[in-house]
């Protein structure tokens, strides 16, 4: 095992470059998931006759497949159907794709957590079905629904390394990079890779940790 | 518009596959839940060091990519010596990547049960594993179920891992039978549905169970 | 109060359908733009952009102490750059692998791939070819004193590592029909897998192997070559007019003895 070579400056520097694409890719894709799990979520939990079924089986079956298909899929497939997208598109597309699905889910079930008499009242005040949504129940949903998106955005962190698969620059790819000129960096650049994911992971959890004690 | 000759030419080949991800499934769910067991009793054992390791296992291998465990038992390992094969490495990193939650969920669980119970048991002279494994596990059981069946499901999907590491599980035989006909779209359609055969009954097996164990109380 | 979360809410759904909008109108530029040959489009750019592989030694290797890529293929495509552009610094990489290269040509990522690519008749129906660039042959790579000496060697139980989406994991079956053929997403992955004993022999193109015996002087090629491996620059299909400049090109190097020097440089061996 070759620390000092492993962890050189020069590579230090190779592997922040891939830290950095991780980060924001996983950052893109969880906004985009975000605002698309919303629509998902309250059009599944709105009981719009076809609608929420169509969108109930859509993220049922995203759901129960593995990211990594998703990715291929995404990449290697859909241009036989005429979507082409660039490796950070497809990258984008994929996360999104499969974290708005679980983001949607969250979202369903921050707004059944509200108590229904709520809607009730505000819909006898006079308020329509969507002022109700919007007014009433989807702020307070949304503020229950922060810790878990959080976790998701650790899931998404860790996800984004599946990337390496169609060799977008990120973290996990910049490693392989480093660790392939010689057998003695291997370990060592598994332990500096892991305890990178750790540290930001390890903080975020403590984030949602935090806000989860604080709504209780 | 969907090629089934696809499918019907390189069966064999799926079927193989297939196989490998139910075993690896099932070996990493057994795996996961012995170590889930062990590392959540650890982590409330009256025993500070213990609670040490547990806490540090769970927090750590949750915070990193499964990509990096698998990858760790598979091309690490051989550097001081230790040979597995992709399928071995990659099923070894799942259940101890699904452990870390799998003991989380079985602390929610454990800790759910009232305290006094623990010290009755205890003081009608049972030991401290004793009470555990005669009073605390069983009822822990009934509210741990779902959420490990959830896992169960991610562990069915992770299982895809090996697919990198030349594991032979479907994910690795769909990308052979793909490089080799440069048919993409129709290969991974099929590979998907595969998946979704394990993985939709046990969605609705989990959530059949979490109905009924709510309704037990 | 409630007006403002309202107010944020009908906000966050208006930018989501803006998003999507945006996405589609960016879909449609793309479309029209490759009306345009793809040659007057790098003209037009007065750039190009080039798939390269980033984890093949001698051809195509990113180094990750000077963060630069390096390697014949990276030479060749500076050249076919002063050439068509007149600047050999009007040259922008990529990463491609042995799977990604097609997809990320056809999805306009790259204008073409110069990336160890052997010119096959399967692959001439999904994308163009310029001429023969550098002659290769298959071959295998083994750690120093294996008792594999050749195809001969690769019986029943051996395993033979190679790469997904490469011609040699396809060669590979027909010429060792009882060895285990294991498959890797990229060279980095599959070489790693040999020097931590995963595999007995690593099979590929010769140009490649020579490059990771260069960097592991503990691994060594065996057996010779056994196919034949003509690598070509691939373009996106019906670019006659691109394929035309790069095989100028690709002559006028020739010529000029600027390829020979390119290849004295990388290619130490006489293959």
């Amino acid at each position: 095992m070759d620390f000092a070579g492993a962890l050189s400056a020069d590579h230090l520097k190779f592997l922040a470059d891939g830290f950095w694409v991780t980060l924001s890719i996983a950052f893109i894709s969880i906004l985009l998931s975000f605002i698309i799990g919303i629509l998902l979520g309250t059009l599944r939990y709105a009981q719009i006759p076809v609608v929420s079924r169509v969108v109930a089986i859509y993220v049922e079956t995203i759901r129960n497949m593995p990211l990594l298909l998703i990715i291929f899929f995404t990449f290697f497939a859909l241009p036989e159907v005429g979507i082409k997208l660039t490796v950070t598109q497809a990258a984008i597309t994929a996360l999104t794709v499969f974290e708005s699905a679980m983001l949607a889910e969250i979202v369903r079930g921050g707004l059944n957590s509200i108590d229904k008499g709520q809607i009730e009242a505000a819909r006898s005040s006079g308020l329509t079905y969507i002022q109700t949504l919007w007014h009433i129940v989807m702020p307070q949903a949304l503020r229950r629904m922060v810790p878990p998106i959080v976790s998701q955005f650790i899931s998404l962190l860790k996800d984004t390394s599946l990337c390496v698969i169609i060799a977008l620059p990120e973290f996990m790819h910049n490693a392989q990079i480093i660790y392939a000129q010689n057998v003695n960096y291997i370990i060592p650049i598994f332990i500096l890779v892991a305890f990178m994911y750790f540290i930001v992971n390890y903080a975020l959890s403590l984030v949602a940790r935090r806000l989860e004690s604080r709504q209780a | 518009m969907i090629d089934f000759s696809i499918l019907i030419d390189h069966f064999d080949t799926y079927l193989e596959g297939f196989k490998n991800t139910i075993l690896a499934s099932i070996i990493g769910l057994i795996g996961s839940f012995i170590i889930g067991v062990i590392i959540a009793v650890m982590r409330i054992a009256p025993i500070k060091p213990f609670n040490w390791i547990g806490t540090a296992y769970v927090e750590f291998i949750r915070n990193i990519p499964l990509l990096i465990i698998a990858f760790f038992f598979y091309v690490g390992l051989p550097a001081v010596g230790i040979q597995l094969n992709g399928f071995v490495a990659g099923t070894i990193a799942l259940a101890i990547y699904t452990a870390s939650f799998i003991a989380e969920a079985i602390r929610a669980g454990i800790l759910s049960v009232p305290k006094g119970q623990m010290e009755a048991a205890r003081s009608s002279g049972l030991t401290y594993l004793q009470a555990m494994k005669a009073v605390i596990l069983p009822q822990a059981i009934k509210i741990v179920i779902p959420p490990i069946g959830n896992q169960f499901i991610n562990l069915v999907k992770n299982s895809s891992i090996l697919g990198i590491i030349a594991g032979l599980d479907l994910m690795y035989f769909g990308d052979i039978v793909s490089s080799h006909t440069f048919v993409t779209f129709d290969v991974y359609i099929f590979v998907g549905l595969f998946y979704l055969v394990l993985t939709i009954p046990l969605s609705y097996g989990v959530r059949y169970l979490e109905r009924r164990l709510a309704r037990s109380y | 109060m409630l007006k403002s979360k309202a107010s944020k809410l009908a906000g966050i759904l208006l930018l989501s359908a803006s998003m999507l909008l945006a996405a589609c109108g960016k879909s449609d530029d793309k479309t029209s733009s490759t009306s345009k040959n793809a040659l007057e489009q790098i003209k037009e750019r007065d750039k190009m952009v080039v798939g390269v592989k980033y984890d093949t030694r001698l051809f195509g290797l990113k180094n990750p102490n000077t963060g630069e890529v390096e390697g014949f293929d990276i030479d060749i495509s500076r050249e076919l750059a002063k050439e068509i552009l007149g600047d050999e610094n009007k040259v922008e990489f990529k990463e491609v692998t042995s799977k990604t290269r097609i997809p990320m040509l056809n999805n306009g990522d790259i204008d073409m791939i110069v990336a160890t690519m052997t010119i096959s008749e399967e692959r001439k129906k999904e994308v163009d070819f310029s001429d023969v660039y550098f002659h290769a042959g298959q071959s295998l790579l083994v750690k120093k004193g294996s008792p594999i000496k050749g195809l001969e060697d690769l019986k029943k139980g051996t395993k033979v590592l190679a790469v997904k989406g490469s011609t040699s994991a396809l060669n590979i079956r027909e010429k060792a029909p009882e060895a285990t053929v294991l498959e890797f997403e990229n060279y980095t992955e599959a070489f790693t897998a040999l020097k931590s004993g995963q595999g007995d022999a690593l099979t590929t193109d010769d140009a490649i192997l020579y490059g990771m015996a260069d960097q592991d002087p503990n691994y060594t090629l065996v057996g010779g070559t056994f196919t034949e491996e003509p690598y070509g620059i691939a373009v996106k299909k019906g670019n006659k007019e691109l394929v035309d400049a790069i095989n100028k090109a690709l002559k006028n190097m020739r010529d000029s003895g600027k390829y020979d020097e390119i290849k004295n440089k990388w290619i130490k061996t006489n293959e």
